[in-house]
């Protein structure tokens, strides 16, 4: 009887939780204006208020987002234009133009867009339009300083000198992460811009960062099963005071401010809920935490084979000797013959072509790079490389490498051990 | 500006009083003194010569000028009646492309002596309008502030078309010896009102018109034209002006009725103080169009000078204010004073905004501008035709001359056109002087008219278009905004202050290629935002005026700009376009205006060819450069080339010296602007609005001119500025002045580095990344380091910090980010470990920005 009732539990969560899975994740990747602004209210409304202003009185301006990736730029400018549009007077008066950087890559091509994306028929340089009279047109270009490097900047030079002249009223709206962008534009093109930026610098603290959290994972009041809903913000709450959570939290905020970072984590951690684990604990974030902040090489150095492994051991001691002078494959060879032939009893001494095989693998995984491009008729043995792994990641892959021989383990530690 | 109200609906009758002389000389009979009576008016003026009068002019503005004689003449039919004036000018009535030459703003009630023997001094007594006060000012003397009611003037220097001189001694002494004369003349003169001295038998009735509510639909020029018209009674202009003066000879007992409502509690107690009642025309809020608001206004005259200013219950956008001054004679013991009502009327702003709305437009301000400029050429030509007419009788010698006189307005200039010089001339006029229509009320834009002419004679394809906006742009509706309007980049001023010299040069340039029928290169310079491209603009927008008017021969005008091209030969296709209306390809089009220019084929007018952006039409061959050069020395082009381009040795460092050679050497540079200059700039544009405190204009000024020069930059930060007053202000209600505080928190945010704040405010393991580059440059002392090395330093700084141990991931996501925002510079990401990072930052600012926590 009480299997059944947790069974009907558990299938009621289901529904409930693959709810909550998708409005959680949609929250995580996109970016709908939708969500909540964090601690940009003050930039927030110097955007809207130019909007507006070309909007309504018709006034060119130009403006440049500036902020490290993930600030919130796009989402910035996403809820000003949702609120522009709000406006009733404005819905039916503004056109949009988006480009990106990536995208349009040349100003020809960003050309044909604009004229695709205002239903123009014919490519137009620059048309006379009366102020009063003509439609504002808002260009928000992403990317922006990838149109810094476009021929001689043409289409930002058109663009601003629009702006600041009597013709259609326009506002072009430059989205970039670059704080030197000012020096990529060309003198008379800066000399058009306004030089008006609106800095997104992340600039919150710990406790907002907690708050961020707690706000990012609540079920909002609209949500169906209201008692699910409520039990789930109150374990967040509680989550969001554990120290353990709190911990996990300090330690990724120390590493990245950037909220797209922590949507990562709680991506991660939502994963790990389940019909039979329906709230998210400690344990799920800080697993998730480990993943997020997991070495990369390391892993890699995990899978190698022990032939692989004496190999890097070998590179790491003629770095240490040379004082990272490159090495070739004979030298590395070499050192790997001096450990079996003194001092190795469980690694078997494996011919040359195989050790180059290996040594080949190793290449392959991009743990050593070759100083100078392969060319076709060197000699593969003497072409000079250098690793790219550190000695303490060395280490610490050692450390965790299953089955570690211990002579191996040993040679490692100490180049002159077997001595 | 003070404008003259001719709505007034009086008669008056001028009569002759004094001694009849008689000039042998030229038969004439002269006269001393002449009394104006207003017909309903007990009030009667009289005028002697010697005196400063006001004299009717064409629009509101009433010309001044010092009566040198008057006489009678028996030659004139319509009104025998003459006085021989000497004029003064007002600096509007001054060609606005000379308006410069003064180099100083002039005081509203400064007039200039006019020393232009071609000007008709001769007019009708009619015209007179009353005396008026004019003072004979030192150069160096200041405008007495105190005086500042409007019916004194000042004179300082004498204007001959050319150049502004101060005055010479020998007419400075004049001015002293006049004034004294005239209190001396105004004792005898109390006899006047009872002497039967000799008033002449034919008193002329005589009315001013109302230019505003009788010309709508023809444009009657008031009085000094219509005299003139009427003296040549088979024009038909002439028969409306009778027609129209003749119907309202019933007006006057309208206008004593309204004087009979209008009193003072001052008027009953005295018999010298008079009510009088003076209608003119308010400008009205829009919907009361076409009935003008008569509101009258009672003055007291208990002093010799009084004036009065009164309002008008305007809209709110509208504020005009409308001041009436008075100008009494007062005669001593006499019942009677006679009194000129003068009524100035100031439009005190006038956005250039509604000036170019149509409908919102009151008829006040005009009929809509265009028309009115139309109507205005219309009579111009009609009088002009007549002069000729006129000129033909009395002298037959200059027949061949002015025998074109059915030749139609476009041609009629022919003759003038080879002899100008002057760029305005008061036209020799038989009765009065006539200002050209260029020098309208400077209120309105002047801006619109010649662009659409240009546009006209350029068809352009019109191939697509960005929809209209569905609703009306919305009006500024603080003070706040409309002075960020005013100071926005595009806000084109009337005048471009600071660049006089600059312009004088290239209209100099430009005019004398036109007269001369040549071609000629002129190459300028200057850093951004110096006001290259305005200035020209500004020099074609008068030489068009001028071509309008017939002072310089008509010409075409073609603007280029390389940045708009997307690669230099389409300039041959641009202009081929703008000059022909043809489309070609880059090489056909090379080929057609080559031919165009270099072959002789019938005789063209010029074309003025602005190429902006010069640098940017560089090709490997040059070919594109030596064409545009090459072309002008050609006999038959005609075409003038103005270049601008940022750098002042352009020519010498990518030009070939073929290329270079033809430039020639007409080069001019624009210097950025001083400090000086860019508060100037700034107070023009905000000219009666009081939006800035003094002090942080000067700042701002002295701010952009430090770092650049840039008059963007300038309004730039000064429109940012007004903003942050806005929003700071947005609790209260009324939003103050824009003070320093203001400005200098506009100006950090446009120019400060943001790389320290951005520092500040990156998480701590970026910070711990940028110590370690720091620890791992002192180590090394290189200034470079790869990303393994700084790695080692960071897990160190790590441990010591307490920290937990850095990953290799973690820390190479930390570097990309920090290098994406440009703190760091480094290689690509493939070298990995090897990769080599550099600081875009100065240390000591990254140690600051690290040391403020």
């Amino acid at each position: 009887m009480s299997n059944r009732k947790s069974k009907n539990n558990n299938l009621l969560h289901g529904e409930s939780l693959s709810q909550v899975q998708r409005i959680l994740r949609e929250r995580f990747c996109h970016q709908t204006p939708y969500s909540n602004l964090f601690g940009v209210q003050v930039q927030y409304k110097h955007l809207i208020e130019l909007l507006k202003r070309t909007a309504v009185h018709g006034e060119g301006n130009s403006v440049l987002i500036v902020g490290p990736r993930g600030s919130g730029k796009t989402m910035l400018i996403n809820h000003a234009l949702r609120e522009l549009m709000e406006i009733e007077e404005v819905s039916e008066n503004v056109l949009q133009v988006y480009l990106n950087g990536l995208l349009q890559i040349n100003d020809k091509i960003a050309l044909e867009e604009i004229t695709r994306q205002l239903h123009l028929e014919n490519v137009v340089g620059d048309k006379v339009f009366d102020r009063s009279s003509s439609c504002p047109v808002i260009f928000i270009l992403d990317e922006f300083d990838l149109f810094a490097h476009h021929k001689n900047q043409t289409l930002l030079y058109n663009l601003f000198d629009i702006s600041q002249s009597a013709q259609t009223p326009i506002a072009v709206i430059g989205l970039t992460c670059r704080l030197d962008i000012l020096e990529l534009l060309e003198k008379r093109v800066k000399s058009r811009f306004s030089h008006r930026q609106i800095h997104l610098m992340n600039s919150f603290g710990f406790p907002q960062y907690v708050k961020i959290f707690k706000e990012q994972l609540s079920l909002p009041a609209e949500f169906p099963d209201k008692l699910f809903a409520e039990k789930w913000n109150e374990n967040i709450q509680g989550l969001s005071e554990d120290k353990n959570v709190r911990e996990v939290l300090l330690k990724h905020f120390n590493v990245s401010k950037n909220l797209r970072s922590l949507h990562m984590l709680l991506m991660l951690a939502l994963n790990r809920v389940t019909a039979s684990h329906p709230f998210m604990t400690a344990a799920d974030l800080m697993e998730a935490a480990q993943i997020c902040s997991m070495d990369s090489k390391a892993n890699i150095v995990h899978g190698l084979s022990v032939l692989e492994i004496c190999l890097i051991i070998a590179m790491k001691h003629l770095n240490d000797i040379y004082e990272e002078e490159p090495f070739n494959f004979q030298m590395v060879y070499n050192e790997f013959q001096k450990f079996v032939q003194r001092k190795a009893h469980s690694v078997y001494n494996f011919e040359k072509p195989v050790v180059m095989k290996a040594f080949e693998h190793l290449q392959q995984l991009e743990l050593i790079k070759p100083l100078e491009r392969t060319s076709v008729n060197s000699q593969r043995e003497y072409q000079l490389m250098k690793l790219l792994l550190d000695n303490t990641q060395i280490m610490n892959a050692l450390q965790k490498y299953p089955n570690c021989p211990t002579d191996v383990r040993q040679w490692a530690t100490s180049s002159l051990s077997w001595l | 500006m003070i404008s003259h109200n001719t709505r007034q609906k009086t008669r008056k009758t001028y009569s002759w009083v004094g001694r009849r002389l008689l000039d042998r000389k030229l038969g004439y009979q002269t006269y001393t003194e002449v009394s104006v009576k207003r017909e309903g008016c007990s009030i009667q003026t009289h005028i002697q010569v010697g005196q400063f009068v006001l004299i009717e002019g064409k629009d509101e503005n009433p010309y001044v000028a010092k009566l040198i004689e008057l006489f009678e003449d028996d030659s004139e039919l319509h009104s025998r009646k003459r006085a021989r004036v000497q004029w003064f000018i007002r600096f509007c009535e001054v060609a606005p492309c000379k308006r410069h030459l003064l180099g100083r703003k002039p005081d509203p009630q400064e007039i200039f002596w006019y020393d232009y023997p071609a000007c008709d001094d001769n007019i009708s007594i009619e015209t007179i309008i009353g005396p008026v006060k004019v003072v004979a000012l030192a150069p160096d003397e200041v405008i007495p502030v105190g005086l500042k009611n409007e019916e004194t003037f000042f004179v300082k220097l004498s204007w001959n078309e050319k150049k502004f001189k101060p005055l010479s001694p020998e007419l400075f002494a004049v001015f002293d010896r006049r004034q004294e004369d005239r209190s001396k003349y105004q004792k005898p003169s109390t006899k006047n009102a009872e002497s039967p001295s000799c008033h002449t038998a034919d008193s002329v009735v005589k009315r001013t018109e109302s230019r505003h509510s009788a010309s709508k639909s023809c444009h009657i020029p008031s009085a000094g034209k219509k005299l003139e018209l009427d003296s040549f009674p088979r024009i038909p202009a002439s028969k409306i002006a009778q027609k129209t003066s003749c119907a309202s000879l019933d007006s006057p007992r309208k206008t004593k009725r309204k004087m009979t409502f209008s009193e003072t509690t001052s008027a009953s107690k005295r018999p010298q103080l008079e009510a009088v009642k003076t209608s003119f025309p308010a400008l009205k809020t829009p919907e009361k169009t076409g009935a003008r608001g008569l509101i009258g206004a009672s003055v007291k005259n208990d002093s010799p000078e009084c004036h009065m200013t009164l309002r008008t219950p305007g809209s709110a956008v509208k504020t005009m204010r409308i001041s009436e001054e008075m100008k009494l004679t007062p005669i001593r013991e006499g019942r009677r004073t006679s009194g000129v009502p003068y009524v100035g009327l100031k439009p005190e702003y006038i956005s250039k905004r509604e000036a170019k709305e149509p409908e919102a437009q009151n008829e006040a301000i005009g009929t809509p501008h265009h028309a009115r400029r139309k109507s205005s050429l219309l009579t111009l030509n009609r009088i002009r035709q007549q002069l000729r007419y006129l000129e033909n009788n009395k002298s037959d010698q200059e027949d061949k001359e002015f025998l074109p006189a059915s030749e139609d307005s476009n041609s009629s200039s022919e003759d003038e056109g080879a002899s100008a010089l002057p760029l305005l001339r008061r036209r020799p006029c038989h009765t009065s002087r006539h200002l050209q229509p260029v020098s309208e009320p400077s209120v309105q834009s002047p801006s619109r008219t010649p662009k659409k002419a240009l546009k006209r004679r350029t068809p352009r394809c019109v191939t697509a278009k960005i929809r209209s906006r569905s609703l009306a742009a919305q009006e500024p509706a603080s003070m706040l905004e409309e002075a960020r309007l005013r100071l926005h980049v595009s806000a084109v001023p009337d005048s471009l202050p600071c660049r006089e010299k600059e312009f004088q040069d290239i209209y100099n340039f430009v005019e004398s290629k036109l007269l001369d029928q040549t071609g000629g290169c002129m190459y300028i310079s200057g850093v951004p935002g110096t006001g290259k491209t305005a200035t020209v603009h500004e020099v074609i927008r008068c030489l068009q005026q001028a071509a309008q008017a017939n002072d310089v021969p008509p010409f075409q005008y073609i603007e280029v700009n390389g940045m708009k091209l997307t690669e230099p030969y389409q300039v041959y296709v641009q202009i081929l376009q703008k000059l022909t209306g043809q489309k070609a390809t880059a090489s056909h089009a090379a080929a057609l205006l080559a031919k165009q220019f270099c072959t002789r084929g019938s005789p063209q007018e010029t074309t003025v060819l602005l190429v902006d952006e010069l640098d940017l039409l560089w090709t490997h061959k040059q070919d594109v450069m030596y064409n545009l050069f090459d072309w002008p020395t050609h006999k038959e082009a005609r075409l003038v080339v103005l270049t601008i381009a940022n750098t002042m040795d352009l020519p010498e460092r990518i030009m070939m010296n073929r290329v270079s050679s033809r430039l020639g050497l007409t080069r001019m540079s624009f210097q950025p602007y001083t400090h000086s200059q860019l508060q100037q700039i700034l107070v023009s544009r905000l000219k009666h609005l009081k939006a800035f405190e003094d002090d942080a204009i000067q700042l701002v000024a002295r701010k952009v001119a430090a770092l650049s020069g840039d008059a963007r930059r300038c309004l730039d930060i000064c429109r940012r500025a007004t903003e942050i007053c806005e929003f700071s202000h947005q609790k209260q209600d009324s939003p103050g002045l824009v003070t320093v505080a203001h400005l200098m928190e506009a100006v950090d945010e446009m120019f400060s580095s943001s790389y320290i704040t951005a520092i500040k405010n990156s998480s701590v393991l970026e910070q711990g990344f940028l110590r370690a580059i720091l620890a791992e440059f002192r180590r090394s002392g290189l200034e470079e380091a790869t990303f393994q090395q700084i790695y080692s330093q960071h897990v160190a700084l790590c441990q010591m910090e307490g920290l937990p141990y850095p990953t290799m991931s973690e820390t190479m996501a930390v570097c990309s980010r920090l290098g994406s925002c440009r703190l760091l510079l480094m290689e690509p990401s493939r070298n990995d470990l090897l990769l080599r990072v550099r600081l875009n930052v100065s240390r000591d600012d990254v140690l600051y920005a690290l040391k403020e926590e």
